[in-house]
């Protein structure tokens, strides 16, 4: 299990420094607040999975791992590739990077989607899912532009439900 | 920062009209940003799913998420176990 007080020095004082209050949800603003009951059974649903691994596909940019107040750029990885062919670049060595490279399904369970599907727990695997890299530490931009960007392509799709894995 | 930005993510996903459930690895982190559900799971940073190569535990883990996707009474934290 992971704690705060467990990562090293400088993640541990940056993060119990951090501002988060100013990101908590808030009643002014209606999208912290949002909730959208399912409308359907799962086994009728759409399904798309959000990563902030930092995944690309070797023909896509990179993200850009020397921002200092983080990368808020997406990818949009197509729902019939293989997951091991993914990169990951990652600013933050806050965590072991090993696991992922061994099983990309750890952060990105693409091949896990298409068990489910298989077997009839969910209806079918969206044509789109997308990838973030998570050590943003400004996201003013990840709120504003990409993360509603992101929405708009997945409701452009009709996704059902959409699965976010942190990293 | 990654649990963040999952939050953050999954809130305007979910305002587009989606139901969203995310897994979290910092739960002190989670409960501040309160997205709608969430799946606290007992593993290290950079594990999400639990171990690489096992996909009888990843199945776990992703169906124990989806099962609070039924779950309106947000901000849902639930303990994987």
């Amino acid at each position: 299990m992971a704690i705060i007080d467990d990562l090293d020095r400088a993640e541990r004082l940056f993060i119990k420094g951090y501002p988060f209050r100013r990101f908590v949800p808030r009643s002014s603003d209606p999208a912290s607040l949002a909730v959208t009951p399912l409308r359907k059974p799962l086994s009728a649903c759409m399904v798309a999975l959000v990563t902030t691994a930092g995944l690309s596909l070797p023909d896509q940019p990179p993200f850009n791992e020397t921002m200092r107040l983080g990368d808020t750029s997406f990818r949009e990885l197509p729902g019939d590739i293989s997951p091991q062919l993914l990169e990951m670049h990652q600013r933050s060595w806050a965590f072991d990077h090993t696991g992922v490279l061994r099983d990309r399904n750890l952060a990105f369970p693409l091949d896990r989607l298409r068990e489910l599907r298989d077997g009839g727990a969910i209806g079918s695997i969206a044509p789109r899912h997308y990838s973030f890299m998570g050590s943003i530490a400004a996201p003013r931009k990840l709120i504003n532009e990409s993360a509603p960007e992101v929405a708009r392509r997945l409701t452009a799709d009709c996704v059902d439900v959409v699965l976010l894995t942190p990293v | 920062m990654c649990n963040q930005s999952v939050g953050l993510i999954q809130r305007a996903i979910e305002y587009a009209g989606i139901t969203t459930v995310s897994l979290s690895l910092l739960r002190e982190i989670t409960e501040k940003i309160r997205p709608p559900r969430a799946l606290f799971v007992p593993f290290p940073l950079g594990y999400p799913l639990g171990e690489p190569a096992n996909a009888p535990l990843q199945l776990r883990v992703m169906r124990a998420a989806f099962a609070l996707l039924m779950r309106n009474d947000a901000p849902v934290l639930e303990n994987f176990v």
